[in-house]
């Protein structure tokens, strides 16, 4: 089997739905879609399975609360008491509306930030990471639509043509 | 195409809910007769009570469940032996005061809830047409439908203070002259807290918020016959404008109709938190009406994704409340100054489970329940979820309103539940009474398309 694949270049994301969808409809697998911005339901149109992120994000949540009570405990309960506006400084759960701030802040600082940790290392980004753009267009105002070839290489082409590219070009894969 | 259904355009209030809502009706009204027929006329008719709980196991389980209520009757009895028999009919009155009290506290505190419920759907609805928000037109007139209520329970309402100025009760002390006279403190405010200024008030703000509401609904269907978009740019305006005075109305609203009720304590943030409270139930209602609505076969333009959004609503607001619900304990707590904390001291001590049971109902379960956006669209999810959130802030509203009026008399029994069955039934008899006479599409909104198609 060829290693080749098509980049169908569009320059409008709603021409871009449009085409994605009647590609799939007419059974071209589609490899990936490059955008430089992101486009609402692009990603059940690609029939990509439904994002478990938010999934983490209450796990890592659960986390985050976690390490507040065992922290605020450890902290203001057991290491160093102390006594602020007379409350009780030997016993958690008296003293545990003054700690519901912190307990809430750090609930949104673990999801939040192993979120977006969660995410890029899902899509493989790190620092200095070579950028995978097939065309340096994707980053400013052009869509790509790389779909694969099966030794159908002509009616492919003819195919994409009808669906709005502005370009349609071949290329060999390595 | 033949066995296509035929969309139904029009809502047919159907005879068997009509009829439910009378039955709702009508067995509130016998209940709140009950409670203001056993309602005791005078000090023996509460000494016979009192005598009563002390010496029947009856009463024994009662203190059981309030600690303080308890302690508070030890002291009472003690005083029978003890003090002169002046401070013993002292507390009778105060006492006979409190049961009095009761039956009319239940009626306003179910009053004021489905009220306030409305007013959360029309400063809902009010929000829509400001932001010109494309996803909601489709739920336009369901809004509208539940907003009919609000001359029914306005004018109900407005009635029930008059008669709080007319001494039928004692819930709002400071309209007692005998009281104000011997109050430094209420003395002091009785600039603003005196009966004409009160009354005053509470009309024009009720007839400010039923004006846009009639004309708000009046120009969306002349908007459906329109050939541009006159009607709409109408409501865009005075929409804006009614959401400056609603604001503004509503928190003076809050202190005159809530907070008043305990006259020495005060919160700043007291008007956001009713408000919370009532917005939330409000959109949970105009969730639970249009899928009651999309049951029935109507709302076809209505999809899940509207459904979802309305749920998020639910989610969001629900934790909004819980901020401002924490927010105002939290510095009281901290601060811990006398004149403060007694406000929380009663509610922790004295109603101890309504108090922490609301925080369940209205946060832990809501939260716990609809963080998960499948359930967001599954039907009876929504219906369970928006059930315990509105009866999670009915409990709300009690937990503001019955410790400054009824003390440790309180009781959920005939008269409030009757109270809340009364409102209930009528509230189910105007709206959808107005829901039926209306198209439930706006057509010719200029947002309808993108309603229509709003998907997620």
């Amino acid at each position: 089997m060829s290693n080749k694949v098509i980049y169908a270049i569009y320059n409008d994301d709603d021409i871009l739905m449009d085409a994605v969808k009647k590609t799939r409809a007419a059974h071209h697998h589609i490899e990936e879609v490059f955008s430089p911005f992101p486009v609402h339901g692009l990603d059940k149109a690609m029939g990509l399975a439904p994002t478990r992120l938010a999934i983490c994000a209450f796990l890592y949540g659960c986390v985050g609360i976690s390490v507040a009570t065992a922290m605020m405990n450890f902290i203001m309960i057991q290491d160093w008491p102390q006594d602020i506006g007379g409350k009780p400084s030997f016993s958690y759960i008296q003293n545990m509306p003054a700690f519901v701030p912190i307990m809430f802040e750090m609930t949104v600082f673990f999801a939040a930030h192993l979120m977006v940790v969660t995410f890029y290392m899902r899509s493989k980004l790190w620092p200095f990471k070579q950028a995978e753009n097939p065309d340096v267009r994707t980053t400013d105002d052009h869509f790509l639509m790389e779909v694969s070839v099966n030794n159908n290489e002509e009616e492919l082409v003819s195919f994409l043509n009808t669906t709005g590219a502005v370009e349609v070009k071949v290329i060999e894969k390595h | 195409m033949l066995n296509k259904l035929i969309v139904k355009d029009m809502y047919t209030f159907s005879s068997k809910l009509k009829t439910f809502s009378i039955i709702l009706m009508a067995v509130g009204l016998l209940g709140i007769g009950y409670g203001f027929l056993t309602a005791p006329k005078d000090i023996h008719e509460v000494e016979t009570i009192l005598a009563s709980e002390s010496h029947e196991g009856h009463g024994e389980v009662k203190h059981e469940t309030s600690e303080v209520a308890g302690e508070s009757h030890a002291a009472a009895e003690n005083h029978n032996e003890v003090k002169d028999a002046s401070e013993h009919n002292e507390h009778l009155t105060h006492v006979l005061h409190q049961l009095q009290n009761k039956p009319w506290a239940a009626l306003y505190v179910a009053c004021i809830f489905f009220l306030l419920v409305t007013m959360g759907v029309l400063a809902f609805y009010a929000i829509q047409q400001v932001a010109s928000a494309g996803w909601s037109p489709v739920l336009f007139r369901v809004m509208q439908g539940i907003t009919a209520y609000l001359p029914w329970g306005s004018v109900i309402f407005f009635v029930i203070l008059v008669l709080c100025g007319l001494h039928f009760n004692h819930m709002f002390i400071w309209l007692d002259p005998e009281v104000v006279a011997h109050d430094k403190l209420i003395a002091g405010k009785s600039g603003y807290l005196n009966f004409p200024f009160w009354i005053v008030r509470a009309g024009i703000f009720l007839i400010g918020w039923n004006v846009y509401r009639y004309y708000s609904a009046k120009n969306c269907l002349a908007q459906d016959e329109s050939k541009d978009d006159s009607f709409y740019k109408k409501n865009f305006n005075i929409s804006a404008m009614f959401l400056v005075f609603f604001i503004v109305s509503e928190s003076i609203m809050s202190w005159d109709w809530i907070l008043s009720i305990d006259p020495h304590w005060f919160s700043t943030l007291f008007g956001w938190y009713v408000f919370a409270s009532f917005f939330v139930s409000g959109i949970t209602t105009i969730c639970m009406v249009t899928l009651y609505l999309k049951s029935k076969g109507y709302l076809e333009h209505v999809n899940t994704s509207h459904i979802h959004d309305l749920a998020k609503f639910m989610f969001g607001f629900s934790v909004f409340w819980t901020y401002l619900w924490f927010s105002q304990f939290m510095l009281i707590w901290y601060a811990n100054i006398p004149e403060e904390i007694t406000y929380f001291i009663t509610r922790i001590q004295l109603y101890n489970l309504p108090f922490f049971g609301a925080v369940v109902m209205n946060f832990l379960f809501p939260i716990l329940i609809l963080i998960n956006t499948d359930f967001k669209r599954i039907s009876w999810v929504l219906v369970m979820a928006g059930t315990v959130i509105l009866a999670g802030h009915y409990i709300d509203f009690f937990n503001m309103i019955m410790p400054g009026t009824v003390g440790d008399r309180w009781f959920i029994g005939v008269s409030e539940i009757a109270s809340v069955l009364f409102f209930l039934g009528l509230f189910i008899y105007t709206v959808f009474t107005a829901l039926s006479k209306s198209p439930l599409l706006p057509k010719r909104n200029p947002f309808i398309e993108e309603s229509k198609h709003f998907h997620y």
